[in-house]
């Protein structure tokens, strides 16, 4: 057995904080070694002193034996190593030759750049990786699986072996992920040597040949898909046992409580983001809006939140028009979004927890009198809210950027279902969780809909999706192609629809 | 259990460290390190500015490097008599028991906190602005506005008491900035015209419609000069002490507006509402605050804190209206609000220092034959090393603020 990639007692301090505490870590030659952990888990850091973006404060790192220091990312690809982040590192405005060759231009005599070298090289490696691809297409027109495919070719064409994915996945449709998987196993059975990081338990199993375990900056074991199943995992990932199905009863919608017409919304670039888009939302009932991030959901969101005015159509909630209705109205008339961008729409992170708990209600009765802000009343709500949300922070007066990312949801969440609410916009609220708080979410959603509020579920999640919703509507480039009901879909079905497959167009 | 001693048992960490690296990260040293920087290179300054220094340098090198010291020890000696007064005269003075000889002795420190008045409404102008995410270069032309409005109210009314005539007279120079304030910040607000172009544009405007009314509408009658008509006593701050001490109510009122903006950020929902626009405007706009109404109302009162400081001016010790009352103060202001750290208590603080500079600097110039623009020049150290921790932080081996490090974030495009 050859180890192409060890890892030796690594330790990365930041100040008050152990992200990587003596990680010893193994890659074997060839395979997919799947890296699972929660956010915050310290999977992030390791990689990231891999890859020479950190240093490790104690520790060693062998590469095919041999000990190397990685001090910047032109070490680490000099080592063999690349990484294909989980946000891409493209220029949309190159081709993909160009976006190849960045950074390690070819030139031919008199410093002109040697295009047709590189295209000649892209091809060779897509070709004997099944990776297609036209190397003169401008990235921006790519789908999204295609600019991955970018990626993973600029890590072959500097000859990188050992390949690092961030969570690859979260960006994909579900067909996208499986193409994608076949990908890296052609790889791996070429003798390049993996690492998958992700959270997504059903991934790794899939996919991986071994798994290792990270929690609170520790390896917890390392284990093979044989031996494991998704609660075992889930439990080690969080320590404690973990209920991955979610609990429900049937829904029993009542009254009608969102109807959105033929809502037409553009986007920052002007273009029509959501496009024409009819729906409503009973109370509860939680209605799921499936789809691939970037197909409108977040303009609609916008729309229905008041932070984005539409320019056609019509949303009323309990009968009242709040088509062109501010934020504030919408909120004072029963509506609270968990937003998609915590750090920038949901949260000040300069401020501490006891004002973001109170971040759209702090101008009424009881933490403003006359104007005044009540610190008294303001700090009680967020000691309450601390108890009853279970949010890990030293006190209520630390900024809440000192908190992890589950626990900055969980004051969002604190903040907008302490509320009494009669419609919930939720999007992407797991987004970046770890397993525990998405079961704790995920309770939480049910909950609200059973205490008879409307629930808009937003997710590209599809598992998600599949098991909150009581009806799923899957939108794709700005439409609403179909709405199912929960009884009627299946993932291969919403998976399809997602990807703009309607179901008569494969005579199904 | 107090936070610290849990982090101690954490980190098994001395408590010592411990409050070194709290001190470390703390606001208030790197500006402390910052003006004991300044002041050291400012020195340094002196002493190469020396003749004396260049004069005996091919004779004895050495004793033109203890030339240079002594030269640089000197004009702090007079810096520092300057704008606290001579111990030694203070004693004097008291002994031979004469009001004026007392009045005189004590006289630099009434006249540092007379400097200083103007920087604190300024400073608090700037700060305000740049808490709410504004950055009002404007506060040169508002103080102006402000010294027009109410050396205006000053002389025209006339027969009023003092009690009234005053704060109208103050009030209106208030009024004066926050309109002059007003303006970008609507253009911003309503047609997203940039408030920096815009504010630098309405200085121009002050300044020249200033000379105008210089000349025209607002001259002195019989004067060659363009000067307005002096204000009645009635408008006048009142002086505590008999001459020469200038000390006057505009301190005490600089003090009270200087807490009244305090409680207004930090302690009421309007003030909630601006530092949020400042902090994160996304997240303001998400809990539904007015982001219009916040930037017009923080760019008005920004100018009307502006313009209080020039009425203070005027009403305090000019009692008139002339071309260059102010020398920059709206400019220094910036660099105020900065080394105060966008904080009430901290303008007061960095406007003390300044003011105290200022003034001994004047003395200096006098007594000691050195340019007052050393302090120019000191103060732009001071700023620079504000402005750029990282120099603080490298000279004296500081640690880094949290965030830097684990900031170091990859991003890319593509979500949206």
């Amino acid at each position: 057995m050859t180890w192409i990639l060890e890892c030796d007692q690594i330790t990365k301090r930041f100040p008050g904080v152990l992200a990587n505490d003596q990680i010893c870590f193994s890659l074997e030659e060839g395979e997919i070694h799947g890296i699972l952990g929660e956010n915050g888990a310290g999977k992030t850091t390791l990689m990231n002193i891999l890859y020479g973006l950190y240093h490790p404060d104690e520790g060693e790192i062998r590469v095919r034996g041999k000990s190397v220091e990685i001090k910047s990312t032109r070490d680490a690809i000099q080592a063999g190593i690349g990484m294909v982040h989980q946000h891409f590192m493209l220029i949309p405005v190159f081709t993909v030759t160009e976006n190849v060759m960045l950074g390690d231009e070819p030139t031919k005599l008199g410093g002109i750049l040697d295009r047709e070298a590189t295209a000649k090289r892209i091809l060779d490696i897509s070709s004997s990786h099944g990776l297609e691809i036209d190397p003169s297409a401008l990235v921006s027109t790519l789908p999204v699986g295609v600019q991955q495919r970018v990626e993973i070719i600029k890590l072959l064409y500097r000859e990188a072996d050992i390949l690092i994915f961030d969570e690859p996945t979260s960006v994909l449709t579900p067909q996208e992920a499986d193409q994608l998987f076949n990908i890296m196993r052609s790889l791996a059975e070429s003798g390049k040597s993996i690492i998958f990081i992700t959270h997504k338990l059903r991934e790794v199993l899939d996919i991986a040949d071994r798994i290792t375990v990270i929690r609170q900056g520790q390896v917890i074991g390392t284990t093979t898909p044989e031996d494991a199943d998704q609660s075992k995992l889930a439990s080690m990932m969080v320590g404690r046992e973990v209920v991955l199905e979610v609990e429900k009863s049937k829904a029993k919608p009542t009254e009608m409580t969102l109807r959105v017409e033929n809502l037409k919304v553009l986007d920052d670039r002007n273009t029509l983001a959501v496009n024409g888009v009819t729906f409503d939302v009973l109370a509860g009932e939680i209605l799921g809006v499936a789809g691939v991030q970037g197909n409108g959901q977040t303009q609609l969101v916008q729309a229905l939140t008041g932070l984005r005015h539409p320019v056609e159509g019509r949303i009323e909630l309990l009968g009242t028009d709040i088509t062109r209705g501010t934020p504030r109205q919408i909120t004072e008339l029963g509506t609270a979004h968990i937003p998609e961008d915590r750090q920038r729409d949901g949260l000040v992170l300069s401020y501490p927890v006891t004002d973001n708990m109170v971040l759209n209600t702090y101008y009424i009765e009881p933490f403003t009198e006359k104007a005044v802000l009540q610190e008294g009343a303001m700090r009680s709500n967020a000691e309450a809210l601390i108890g009853a949300f279970d949010i890990r922070t030293p006190s209520p007066e630390v900024d809440v950027s000192t908190l992890s990312g589950g626990n900055q949801q969980k004051v969002i969440v604190a903040r907008e279902l302490s509320r009494p609410i009669k419609l919930l916009v939720a999007a992407q609220p797991t987004r970046g969780l770890d397993v525990g708080s998405i079961e704790y979410m995920h309770n939480r959603l049910i909950e609200k809909r059973d205490e008879g509020v409307a629930v808009l579920l937003v997710s590209t999640e599809l598992d998600e999706i599949m098991q909150l919703s009581d009806r799923i509507a899957v939108m794709y480039r700005g439409r609403i192609v179909d709405i199912l009901a929960i009884e009627d879909a299946s993932k291969e079905s919403v998976g399809l629809l997602m990807a703009g497959v309607h179901s008569e167009d494969q005579g199904v | 259990m107090s936070k610290s001693e849990e982090t101690a048992k954490v980190e098994k960490k001395s408590a010592i460290s411990i409050f070194f690296e709290e001190v470390s990260q703390s606001s208030l040293i790197v500006p402390i390190l910052a003006i004991i920087s300044g002041l050291l290179l400012g020195g340094l300054l002196v002493a190469l500015s020396s003749e004396d220094v260049y004069t005996m340098w091919t004779v004895n090198p050495l004793q033109a490097i203890s030339n240079g010291f002594k030269a640089a020890w000197e004009s702090y000696v007079t810096l520092f008599t300057g704008s606290f007064g001579s111990p030694s005269k203070i004693i004097a003075a008291i002994q031979s028991g004469e009001g004026l000889e007392i009045r005189r002795a004590i006289n630099p420190i009434f006249e540092s906190l007379v400097k200083s008045i103007p920087y604190i409404f300024a400073g608090l102008a700037v700060s305000l602005g740049f808490r709410t995410g504004l950055f009002n270069i404007g506060v040169e032309g508002q103080i102006f506005m402000g010294g027009i409005f109410s050396v205006w109210v000053g002389y025209s009314f006339t027969g009023l008491p003092v009690y009234i005539h005053l704060p109208f007279a103050f009030m209106a120079g208030a009024l004066g900035g926050a309109l002059w304030g007003f303006i970008p910040g609507f253009l911003k607000s309503k047609t997203g015209g940039h408030e920096v172009i815009n504010t630098i544009m309405m200085n121009y405007i002050a300044f020249r419609l200033t000379d105008w009314l210089l000349r025209e509408p607002m001259k002195r009658e019989g004067s060659t000069n363009p000067l307005s008509p002096i204000i009645e006593k009635s408008a006048e701050l009142p002086r505590f002490l008999a001459d020469p001490i200038r000390f006057h109510l505009g301190f005490f009122i600089a003090l009270a507006v200087a807490l009244l903006v305090y409680w207004f950020l930090f302690k009421t929902k309007w003030g909630f509402d601006l530092r949020t626009v400042g902090a994160n405007p996304h997240a303001a706009r998400y809990a539904g605050m007015n982001i219009v109404r916040s930037t017009i109302g923080a760019m008005s009162l920004s100018g009307a804190l502006a313009g209080m400081a020039g009425a203070n001016e005027l009403l305090g010790l000019n009692h008139h209206l002339s071309q260059s009352f102010s020398p920059g103060y709206g400019f220094d202001a910036i660099a105020l609000a900065l080394l105060g750290r966008n904080h009430p208590l901290g303008v007061v603080l960095a406007s003390l220092l300044f003011g105290t500079l200022r003034n001994g600097a004047t003395r200096m110039q006098a007594a000691a034959g050195i340019p007052i623009d050393i302090i120019s020049v000191m103060q732009a150290l001071i700023l620079a090393f504000i402005a750029a921790p990282a120099i603080i932080r490298t000279i004296f081996r500081l640690k880094e603020p949290k965030e830097a490090e684990i900031g170091v974030r990859v991003s890319g495009w593509g979500g949206s």
